[in-house]
């Protein structure tokens, strides 16, 4: 017997007046995971395509593996450097425990770090899954609707942006949050109107600002304080950067402190083209966010400041530092919660790089930008669909001369 | 003098079924500046309470008296006074509260609950069963105020009425504060919960969608 007979064979149970009927939204997402969905446009619908939200959200999800593994790998290796500096010999708990079955603590060895990266990451993942799992069947089942993969994306892209050293139970409050109130209490996917992994990610941001803002401690090792170069860029400057003994190409690669996903710049290069090509992601909000960037920061650089050192980064700095690599990546070219009309998607990128920019340079308070800047930028995306519309509409009138 | 049924529907009808701030959106400035201590938050339902209640007895006096054309200025004229009564006795017996409460005492002259009870309830009845609404509308804006500063200052700093109840993690305890709670938008996100779960056991309160989404256009059949 094969695994769709089985499925057909229990399929009655879950269906109206059957024995299970409530989890009928979990055993829709099991079939359709493992197969292609059953129903197939019969009417007269213009467009027929293989591309569906299944296959949209499964390439965004396969695509930010790059980001993972390489976060893994220099989470490790951070981590194996200090430990190496500091003369510390092993890694306490269970973690240790994994880390000397499985690969030992060279900070030379790529098996290594990545062994020491994934036991911190692999933990925030599954907490982020079982909890938002949870969340989203929950919602499923109360209300009747279909469990969508879009919750894959999130849990991965929310699972990206921690620090390795998060607790655990916070990432479990930041998904819950971010999946209830971000996604859920506006009727699910494709009605949110914020990206629900960075709202999960600005609760914690504003909920736990010690372990989450970034200007302390973030590498894997007790005892290890330092800020990340973002946070040593807003005290001191590049200069302050390069002191501490971060090139350009360090922060390119990824070899610095900051959230697990966000370091290297390179691997969400890589996702992005993979990306571009598939054409999931827009590319007039990418090259939109780097021109608001490239832009508003050659203008401060221009304008200069005696007092703020982050007035003259310039914009090669900005793209390789923090998470913003990542966050133009995964987070800003989300569909659902960006502008949908094709010049709206131009200004809602350019406004992300402008507000990006400004939140890192001018407020003294954060250090990062980018995750604040999507945020309000998917506030304004309506606003500014709107706009688009309207002007569109005024233009043909014009023509018309009605 | 109103029968007991009336009298029970006007105090205790605004505590859940027609609660001011959950079902009518109303006061709801206040209701995030006051509410990260509790201590704070119970004067200022105090005071709101009180003001409410004798602006509704005092305009249902007059009520027959008022010209229509002018009745907003007596209204606000008889609201403002108390409340200069009110921020006088604060500062005299409270003064170390009406001082965290700063200008959001002053601001009740403003509050909607207040306009609006004497508004649509004062204007209309006689003088007891407008007191008693008014207590009742304190009651209900406080049952709200209260709960949402129970949450803000239990999970937020760790304590109720100011004693510590959850050991901070900065003391050598186990919890670590949510920082969140401190910040004035996460009222808006509770008063939201409140009214979720509200409606949830009230379902009549919930309102019409504005519009419905329509299900696919295309005629879908199983392959």
């Amino acid at each position: 017997m094969t695994l769709r007979d089985y499925l057909d064979r229990i399929e009655p149970q879950f269906q109206e007046g059957g024995r299970f009927e409530k989890f009928y939204a979990v055993y829709e997402a099991v079939d359709t995971i493992l197969y292609t969905p059953g129903q197939v446009t019969a009417g007269a619908s213009h467009v027929r395509d293989a591309v569906d939200l299944k296959r949209i959200m499964t390439t965004v999800w396969l695509c930010a593996w790059v980001p993972m593994f390489a976060g893994m790998y220099f989470v490790g290796a951070q981590a194996l450097g200090a430990m190496d500096a500091m003369g510390v010999e092993s890694l306490a708990g269970w973690r240790g425990w994994v880390v000397e079955v499985l690969a030992g603590y060279d900070p030379a060895s790529l098996w290594h770090c990545l062994v020491y990266g994934a036991v911190f990451f692999i933990p925030i993942y599954v907490v982020t899954f079982a909890v938002g799992a949870f969340w989203e069947i929950t919602f499923a089942t109360v209300r009747g609707h279909e469990i969508n993969e879009g919750f894959f994306v999130t849990s991965i892209l929310f699972a990206l942006t921690m620090p390795a050293t998060i607790p655990l139970w916070q990432v479990a409050l930041g998904i819950s949050f971010g999946i209830v109130i971000g996604k859920e209490i506006f009727g699910g996917t494709g009605k949110n109107f914020l990206n629900p992994a960075l709202t999960g990610r600005a609760f914690l941001y504003f909920a736990y600002p010690a372990q989450s803002s970034g200007d302390s401690v973030w590498t894997a090792v007790d005892g290890f304080s330092g800020a990340t170069p973002l946070g040593i860029a807003a005290a001191e400057g590049i200069a302050g950067v390069t002191a501490s003994g971060i090139e350009w190409m360090d922060a390119f690669i990824g070899n610095i402190q900051g959230t697990v996903g966000g370091t290297s710049t390179v691997a969400c290069m890589i996702g992005l083209a993979l990306l571009l090509i598939t054409k999931v992601a827009s590319y007039r909000i990418v090259v939109g966010v780097i021109l608001g960037m490239v832009g508003m920061s050659t203008l401060f650089n221009w304008i200069g400041s005696d007092t703020n050192p982050m007035f003259s980064m310039p914009w090669y700095w900005h793209f390789v530092l923090g998470g913003f690599a990542f966050g133009l990546t995964y987070m800003a070219t989300e569909p659902v919660s960006a502008a949908m009309t094709n010049t709206g998607k131009w200004i809602y990128g350019a406004l992300i790089g402008v507000l990006t920019v400004v939140i890192r340079v001018v407020n003294p308070a954060f250090p990062e930008g980018i995750m604040l800047a999507i945020l309000f930028t998917n506030l304004l995306a309506p606003l500014i669909d709107w706009g688009v519309v309207r002007a569109n509409v005024r233009r043909r009138v014009a023509r018309g001369g009605l | 003098m109103a029968s007991a049924a009336e009298t029970k529907e006007a105090l205790f009808g605004p505590v859940f079924n027609n609660n001011p701030i959950g079902l009518q959106i109303l006061g709801i400035c206040s209701a995030l500046a006051v509410t990260t201590q509790m201590s704070v938050a119970l004067v200022m339902c105090i005071a709101l309470t009180s003001v409410t209640a004798f602006s509704n007895l005092f305009i249902s006096m007059i009520r027959n008296v008022i010209p229509s054309s002018i009745r907003i200025i007596v209204q606000m004229t008889i609201i403002a006074s108390l409340v200069i009564i009110v921020d006088q006795i604060l500062g005299a017996v409270a003064y170390e509260i009406s001082k965290q409460l700063t200008v959001f005492v002053g601001l009740i002259i403003t509050n909607c609950i207040v306009m609006g009870r004497a508004e649509a309830f004062a204007m209309q009845n006689p003088p007891g069963i407008s007191f008693i609404d008014g207590v009742g509308n304190g009651l209900g804006y406080s049952a709200v105020l209260m709960a949402v500063a129970f949450i803000r200052e239990l999970f937020g700093s760790g304590s109720l009425f100011g004693y510590q109840v959850l050991a901070l993690a900065n003391d050598g305890g186990w919890y670590h504060p949510v920082g969140m709670l401190l910040l004035p938008p996460s009222a808006f996100f509770i008063i939201g919960l409140l009214i979720w779960a509200l409606r949830v056991w009230k379902t009549e309160q919930v309102e019409e969608p504005d519009y419905e989404i329509g299900g696919h256009t295309a005629l879908t059949k199983p392959a």
